[in-house]
């Protein structure tokens, strides 16, 4: 049996000391995916940092009215903070769409963000995994793949990131702060996931033993309005087949201001910036939205049994901007 | 003797409902006997082939692992008549999943890092897992699951729909579905002095018992069974599973009481599964809707370890009047796990498919599902001509539409709105046969006035101990808290196993007697109990198992209203309701949970439930309860069960016919129907997901 260090980290410099030369140490937050995928056998680490206890658990308002979201704070109450509900309802409502509540109470923000794909050939040791194994081979490519990417993926990995949360954030411009070996830095929500290309085994752009400390989220201009919409299996507790996050701040019937982005299509939140570009300016019919949304999704490349999703997500998309952007 | 009896029907509360919550009950993994070391499955990563070679070395290096069995270290294990028990017996690997080596350590922990370091090397070979309804490989098994035959025609049914004037032939799919109780399947086994006892999570005890004594070739005195506590089973623990042979090979060959939890991933593939069912429905019918023709196909596989015929084409033997037809399977073996029973096999997919034809062609005739389906009652069983001993369908459909409100339907699809919802509502019809096994009981009158039952039934989460209490405490005219029921451990009196919704009628059958039995010797009786009490006994063989000279079967009717999301095409269910006449029942609280718990089943078939088969590897994907999705509480709407009052003396003494199957069979052809009443589409394969569902 493999022995396994538990480490009670006090503050970030202690996490990253405790961190520090071991690349198969992991930081804990919720535990949420992680311990599952270690019963699995897909994560085996030696050394697990516990950071629950690290200040990060609070959501401030910083001078500028951006919010910082500390890393540990729990979904549950990151969903209920008050000024969440009030200024990015997209934001509570991708929360509370997402796994159960008893996970929601114990799952934290970037764990959230870190989380690995569920795609069941990931998950299954006896599988091949470029991701997990990498050079092994792709199972889902050819194989049971209704669930899998439709946009970004591939040869080497057709895998989706879970997060509604992520969504949300992409479509708010978030940027994500971390502290590392070689100082903090912060990188845009949407550079922060990656594309699978030919090394799907990296699921972001951290570096071994970077922390994510938080989340900023800049302030939305005056008067927007933002909804998030999933669409999945079952009436709670499953993954998005398709989701779809949107900012829209409306002036004299003409988008000012627009975030877009998709969920469950791809191996990150896909932003939306073609669809986001079509509509800014302009005063959007119903016909005007949908050749928006079409203008993203036209870069759809569905699997055997996926093509459902491009509709799926098209439709959620016309639904959530038709109702953001109708005249009021 | 107490003075007033239980009446029959009360709502007894669960016996032993205060030792399960509080965690005292206790199941098969839950028994600590000194010394006790775990163990933990290898299942095979190919579909087909043969272990070429096994390196246990570097598990075996791990400390406090025991020993790792392989073909060739493993007791050798004697026939008993199911080639899924026979593990580690050989080298063939005849699906993924298949156990081709056991580690057994001191923990648990450890023995399932030995399982995991074990190296294994095979000679695979090409593999077929995909059922298709024209593969070649494709056979007529002369019988099917329950006994029944393959095929029965009557009259000239392919000639009678040519001539139909109404004419309906659609195909349905249905997919992998698994059981999944909350409770894996598991067990502890120890040897000493030779006799081998295991501690089994089964839904019957003497079944393991006499498999395991055949296995070890041992007497069966000599091996001891306890189920005292099973936390569901829906057939897939119906008969002894891989899991407990496992634990008494492992035991066997260290010397140590082994205990054995197999993980979820590996129920799908180890404990049998419904096979996915493809069906062809003709009905050809007049335009008043009196049924010419009947026909029912069903294409299904079966593993190349043992044969089993899912009997999808059965209920349509027993349900409808049609002048002529024609019921038929054909199978494929594949190189998958074995399938199984799955909570009424046959009658689910059977019915999901007869009964959304029947609606089908009720769209077609521009007729009420249910006027259709009350025009064609039969007045005897169709397929045998024995007259039913009671059959209450047409009640059952007219008390359900009374209650949910069906008078007044508007029968076009696709033209009610609610926001961006649509809705509509189904109907859709329910069977289940009766059916019963001999058992044996004893009773005792002991001189402080206690009662005590004594027979070997299993409680697999059903009410069992405490209707049988109820029964007893009838038959005796007592207060049922005068009685104590002893099940759930071999060397009780032998009885059945917990299966096929008879459960219930073949123990209690006995347990009736035995009290009756009691009661006279007690009325003869005048001078004070012996200590030890006085104890009655009998033996149902030759009369519950009796030839009965009617079709005899339980009927029910289940509403849904459904609601179809036009953006995304989820399907939320509204309302389900069901109304069921299964003759007397016993216990309305646990009889109510067990309608409603096959409602909920019927309800994850129909939107979110089915297996995936993989087809490089043979594995089903996805097969945790993450992956495979079960109803979670916001998918479960206001659900309503309902009996009618049914008296049926060619049944059992309490008048009973079974309750834990029935609650399924038409919920998901319900569902379905309101779906296209919803929506004016007909979705024809399970389950009713965004991915066909949206439109």
């Amino acid at each position: 049996m493999k022995p396994l260090l538990y480490v009670r980290a006090g503050s970030v410099a202690e996490a990253a000391a405790a961190h520090a030369g071991r690349p198969e140490a992991r930081y804990l937050g919720g535990g949420t995916n992680l311990v599952d995928l270690m019963k699995l056998g897909v994560e085996r680490p030696e050394v697990l940092i516990d950071i629950t206890r690290l200040p990060l658990d609070q959501v401030e308002e910083l001078p500028d009215g951006a919010l910082r979201i500390g890393a540990t704070v729990r979904n549950s109450d990151l969903a209920g903070h008050p000024l969440v509900r009030e200024r990015y309802p997209v934001l509570s409502q991708a929360l509370l769409s997402g796994a159960s509540g008893q996970l929601r109470n114990v799952a934290t923000t970037a764990g959230n963000l870190l989380q690995r794909t569920r795609c069941a050939y990931f998950q299954d040791v006896g599988k091949p995994c470029n991701k997990r194994v990498p050079g092994s081979g792709c199972g889902a490519l050819d194989g049971v793949n209704r669930d899998h990417a439709v946009l970004g993926h591939s040869e080497h990995c057709v895998a989706t990131h879970p997060s509604d949360l992520a969504v949300a954030l992409a479509a708010l411009d978030a940027v994500v702060e971390m502290a590392g070996p070689g100082g903090g830095r912060t990188v845009e929500l949407t550079e922060f996931h990656r594309l699978p290309q030919d090394s799907p085994d990296q699921d972001t752009v951290i570096n071994p033993g970077e922390l994510i400390t938080g989340v900023l989220l800049p302030p939305l201009p005056g008067g927007t309005v933002s909804r998030y919409r999933k669409a999945r299996d079952r009436a709670s507790f499953a993954f998005a087949l398709a989701s779809v996050a949107a900012a829209v701040q409306m002036r004299g019937g003409v988008v000012r201001h627009i975030g877009v982005a998709f969920g469950g299509l791809a191996h990150r939140p896909w932003r939306a910036r073609r669809t986001e570009a079509a509509l800014l300016g302009s005063a959007p019919t119903p016909e005007a939205v949908a050749r928006a949304v079409d203008a993203e999704l036209a870069a759809a490349v569905p699997l055997r049994d996926n093509a459902y999703k491009v509709s799926l997500a098209r439709d959620l998309a016309c639904e959530v901007l038709g109702s953001l952007t109708a005249p009021t | 003797m107490g003075a007033t009896p239980s009446a029959p029907g009360a709502p007894v509360e669960r016996r032993e409902g205060r030792a399960k919550v509080t965690g005292a009950a206790k199941y098969a993994t839950e028994y600590a006997p000194p010394g006790r070391v775990y163990a933990w499955p290898v299942p095979a990563t190919v579909a087909r082939g043969t272990v070429v070679s096994l390196d246990t070395s570097a598990a075996l290096a791990l400390p406090g692992v025991l020993a790792v069995l392989t073909p060739d270290s493993a007791p050798r294990l004697a026939d008993a008549d199911d080639p899924t028990l026979a593990v580690l017996q050989d080298s063939r690997v005849p699906h993924h999943g298949w156990p081709v080596a056991l580690a057994v350590a001191e923990t648990l922990e450890t023995a399932r890092a030995a399982a995991g370091a074990v190296r294994v090397r095979y000679a695979s070979e090409p593999h077929d897992v995909t059922l298709t309804v024209d593969h070649p490989g494709a056979y007529h098994p002369e019988e099917v699951n329950g006994g029944h035959p393959g095929e029965r025609r009557q009259g000239d049914p392919e000639g009678a729909f040519a001539d139909a004037a109404v004419r309906v032939d659609v195909s349905y799919a249905v997919p992998p579905l698994h059981n999944h109780p909350m409770e894996p399947h598991g067990a502890t086994a120890l040897w000493r002095d030779g006799a081998l006892t295991v501690f089994d999570s089964s839904q019957g005890g003497d079944t393991v018992r006499a498999t395991l004594a055949k296995l070890f070739a041992l007497p069966e005195e000599r091996v001891s069974v306890v189920c005292e506590h099973v936390g569901g089973g829906f057939g897939s623990k119906g008969t002894p599973r891989p899991h407990v042979v496992l634990a008494a090979l492992a035991a066997r060959h260290t010397g140590r009481p082994v205990q054995l939890a197999l993980p979820r991933r590996e129920l799908t593939e180890l404990v049998g599964h419904r096979a996915p069912t493809l069906h062809r429905v003709r009905l050809g019918a007049r335009p008043d809707g009196i049924l010419t023709s009947l026909i029912h196909e069903v294409t299904t596989h079966t593993s190349r370890v043992k044969e089993f015929v899912e009997q999808a084409a059965v209920p349509a033997r027993v349900m409808y009047a049609s002048g002529s037809s024609r019921t038929s399977h054909r199978a494929v073996a594949l190189d998958v796990p074995t399938p199984s029973w799955m909570r009424a096999p046959g009658e689910t997919p059977g019915m999901y498919a007869l009964e959304s034809a029947v609606d089908e062609l009720a769209c077609a005739l521009g007729m009420d599902p249910i006027e259709l389906r009350v025009a064609n009652e039969p007045p005897a069983e169709p397929d045998s001509g024995r007259p039913f001993s009671s059959r209450h369908l047409v009640e059952c459909l007219r008390e359900g539409a009374a209650r949910f409100g069906w008078a007044g339907r508007d029968p076009r699809p696709g033209v009610r709105r609610s926001g961006s919802w649509l809705i509509g509502t189904g109907v859709a019809a329910a069977t289940y046969p009766v059916l019963v096994s001999p058992s044996r009981a004893t009773v005792t009158a002991h001189p402080d006035g206690l009662y005590v039952v004594r027979i070997n039934a299993t409680d697999i989460g059903t009410g069992a101990r405490t209707v049988l209490t109820q029964i007893a405490a009838t038959a005796l005219g007592v207060r049922v808290d005068s009685v104590r029921t002893e099940i759930g451990v071999t060397g009780l009196p032998r009885a059945p196993l917990a299966g096929g919704s008879a459960g219930t009628a073949s123990w209690g059958w006995a347990v009736d007697e035995a009290c009756r039995s009691l009661v006279r010797q007690l009325a003869e009786r005048t001078g004070p109990l012996p200590p030890g009490g006085l104890t009655a006994s009998t033996d149902t063989e030759g009369t519950a198992d009796a030839e009965s000279p009617y079709a005899r079967h339980a009927f029910g009717a289940h509403f849904a209203e459904a609601a179809v999301d036009t953006v995304t095409g989820e399907v939320r269910v509204r309302r389900l309701l069901g109304v069921y006449a299964a003759g007397r029942i016993l216990n309305a609280r646990t009889a109510r949970s067990q309608f409603i718990g096959g409602m909920v089943m019927g309800l994850g078939m129909a939107l979110t439930e089915g297996g995936s088969v993989d087809p490089a590897s043979g594995a089903f994907i996805g097969s945790d309860l993450a992956g495979y999705h079960v109803p979670a509480h916001a998918d479960v709407p206001a659900i309503e069960a309902h009996w009618i009052d049914e008296e049926d003396s060619h049944l059992n003494p309490m008048g009973s016919k079974g309750i834990g199957e029935i609650g399924i069979v038409g919920t998901a052809a319900a569902i379905g129907n309101a779906v296209h009443h919803a929506t004016g589409v007909r979705f024809r394969e399970l389950p009713l997901t965004p991915d066909r569902v949206h439109l």
